[in-house]
């Protein structure tokens, strides 16, 4: 089924040379394409086909039939895409999307600068800290989903303690609510990685350039404006983009926390619209086609903020 | 730096860490109490203690049964990513050969592949085209080799000294027997690096597991628990505490492995891993 890419074996052109020849065709190690092959077959198996395998399915009339029986599966062009297009829960999946990258991704990117410049100015405890902030993302989402289920209900911790403050209907039950309840907790959750990763750019930014700073009598928030903020560039940028990827795959948390999406869909994310269409109501071309039009946005997304964040 | 703006750095890490631990101290105090307290004057309880959670879950989800499910999901996945990534790191790192810039390319390229795109096919291939639904093998396929402990591993190969590798070879040592005799010694560290690394994804994976699983007996915990929050939990008459108590073996392992090696787990490592 699927071509295995190994090095292409050629024998020496003149006899007169043959080592040297092999030397040059092969590398010098040729057992190295051995060692490297078990992972090459991985990814040919694991992610080359079943990509091209997408792009197949979601141009064709395509249905799941019993092991062993052969059904015709035509060729439908773009239909499937059209589908998806013209679907309102799809739409709103991405509209949805939409509202968590709006508060999520800002939020992630400032906490995590703020937090990591905070730690990294060697302060005590820092290792306690770092540790507290990177056990949430250590920790798998089904636990801490159970956990925040249960602060943000009706009668949960958070609206005894807000009192007369708390939302009517309940966070995870409110259409206006549920989709930022999600960004807050996701936000929550992967911070800590962001922070390691501002922590890992904020090393590399030469002390001298604070110093200079400094002397030329730059206060504490203008020297993070003009020498913190252009020193992270480069982790900002994939801060950004591994966020968005991140909330592009949101399904764990509105399959549990908003009960599959709810209420009345205003937290579907295009993921869990990708698991009821292609597995639960057994349409994979159509979950296909929507699983490319999500990643292409994705992709022009991830430009985008690569391009804002570029130096001029 | 000035006194004021360190009182801040601290008044700022102290709340952040306030918000972030405080979630994990009502999950684990609410655990192992028979009445889980949504009320803020009852956050430090004096009695009520009891083991009866674990229990309550443990009769709707087979606690053990899924911790073993989970423990085989993630073992495979470590076995597979330490065998075939310390081969691959280290041809990429120390061998020339044939193909070595099209294996360096095509990581990069997995890095990028989002999982959205390959979540029907694969499902469709391992599922019905190679009928491993409801294996651990099929589990574990899709993440057999982690392409960031590939990454780690290449960059600490070629940490090491040129000179070791080429006095072994004048020895007339095999490349294999150079790898576990010269080069793996020479990075555990990595190693550790490479296994925390790779035991929290297969630990926590959720949307993999729940894809292929049908079989609640081959459920991991995370699948199992994610059932009873979402199914069971409604007709149960008190199902908080089982859920507390269910997240909390979930969370534990991961938890305490961190905290036994955290100090292999470093910023520039995890930075070089994303990097690649």
């Amino acid at each position: 089924m699927t071509d295995v890419v190994t090095p292409p074996v050629r024998t020496p052109s003149s006899p007169g040379s043959r080592t040297g020849g092999r030397r040059k065709v092969l590398g010098r190690h040729p057992i190295g394409s051995l060692f490297a092959l078990p992972y090459m077959v991985f990814v040919a198996l694991i992610f080359a086909y079943p990509l091209v395998f997408a792009c197949y399915i979601a141009f064709h009339d395509y249905f799941f039939t019993a092991p062993g029986v052969e059904m015709e599966r035509p060729f439908v062009g773009l239909a499937n895409f059209i589908d998806v297009l013209t679907d309102p829960q799809v739409l709103e999946s991405f509209r949805n999307t939409a509202v968590f990258l709006v508060i999520n991704v800002p939020l992630t990117a400032v906490a995590a600068l703020v937090l990591a410049s905070a730690l990294n100015a060697g302060i005590r405890w820092a290792a306690a800290f770092r540790v507290a902030f990177y056990v949430p993302y250590l920790t798998a989402s089904v636990s801490l989903v159970g956990v925040w289920m249960l602060l943000f209900s009706s009668g949960g911790l958070v609206n005894s303690v807000l009192g007369p403050l708390a939302p009517e209907p309940s966070w995870l039950v409110n259409s206006a609510l549920a989709m930022p309840s999600i960004a807050l907790y996701v936000t929550w959750k992967q911070l800590g990685f962001y922070i390691l990763l501002y922590l890992a750019a904020l090393q590399n930014i030469p002390a001298e350039l604070h110093e200079s700073a400094a002397t030329d009598g730059a206060s504490a928030l203008q020297r993070f404006r003009h020498v913190t903020i252009p020193g992270v560039r480069n982790a900002t940028t994939l801060v950004l983009i591994l966020a968005i990827i991140t909330g592009a795959n949101l399904f764990t948390e509105p399959y549990l926390l908003t009960n599959g999406g709810g209420p009345d869909g205003a937290s579907l994310t295009p993921v869990l619209l990708i698991y009821q269409k292609g597995i639960q109501q057994q349409n994979p071309d159509t979950a296909a086609a929507m699983g490319m039009i999500l990643v292409i946005i994705v992709g022009l997304l991830s430009l985008t903020a690569n391009r804002l964040t570029r130096e001029k | 730096m000035t006194r004021t703006t360190a009182w801040w750095r601290y008044a700022i890490l102290a709340a952040a860490a306030l918000v972030f631990a405080f979630p994990f101290y009502f999950m684990v105090v609410g655990a192992f109490q028979q009445n889980p307290t949504n009320t803020p004057d009852e956050m430090f309880p004096r009695e009520g203690w009891t083991l009866g959670n674990f229990t309550a879950i443990d009769s709707r989800i087979d606690l053990l049964g899924s911790l073993t499910n989970s423990l085989i999901f993630t073992a495979g996945v470590l076995l597979g990513t330490v065998t075939f990534g310390l081969l691959a790191g280290y041809a990429l790192a120390r061998l020339d050969f044939r193909g070595k810039s099209a294996t360096w390319v095509l990581m990069m390229l997995v890095q990028m592949v989002p999982f959205q795109l390959l979540m029907i096919p694969l499902y469709v291939q391992i599922t019905r085209s190679y009928g491993l639904g409801d294996t651990y093998l099929g589990m574990i396929l899709p993440f057999l080799i982690n392409t960031t402990a590939v990454f780690i591993f290449t960059q600490f190969f070629r940490a090491l000294p040129k000179e070791i590798f080429e006095a072994a070879r004048i020895d007339g040592a095999s490349e294999l027997r150079i790898l576990r005799s010269v080069a793996v010694p020479m990075v555990r560290p990595a190693l550790v690096t490479v296994l925390l690394v790779t035991f929290i994804g297969p630990w926590n994976e959720f949307l993999w597991p729940f894809l292929v699983t049908k079989d609640t007996s081959l459920q991991p915990l995370a699948v199992s628990l994610a059932n009873y929050i979402s199914n069971v939990a409604q007709s149960t008459a008190n199902p908080n505490g089982a859920i507390l108590a269910g997240a909390t073996a979930l969370a534990f392992p991961v938890v305490i492995l961190f905290l036994l090696f955290q100090r292999y787990f470093t910023a520039s490592d995890i930075g070089a891993a994303v990097k690649g």
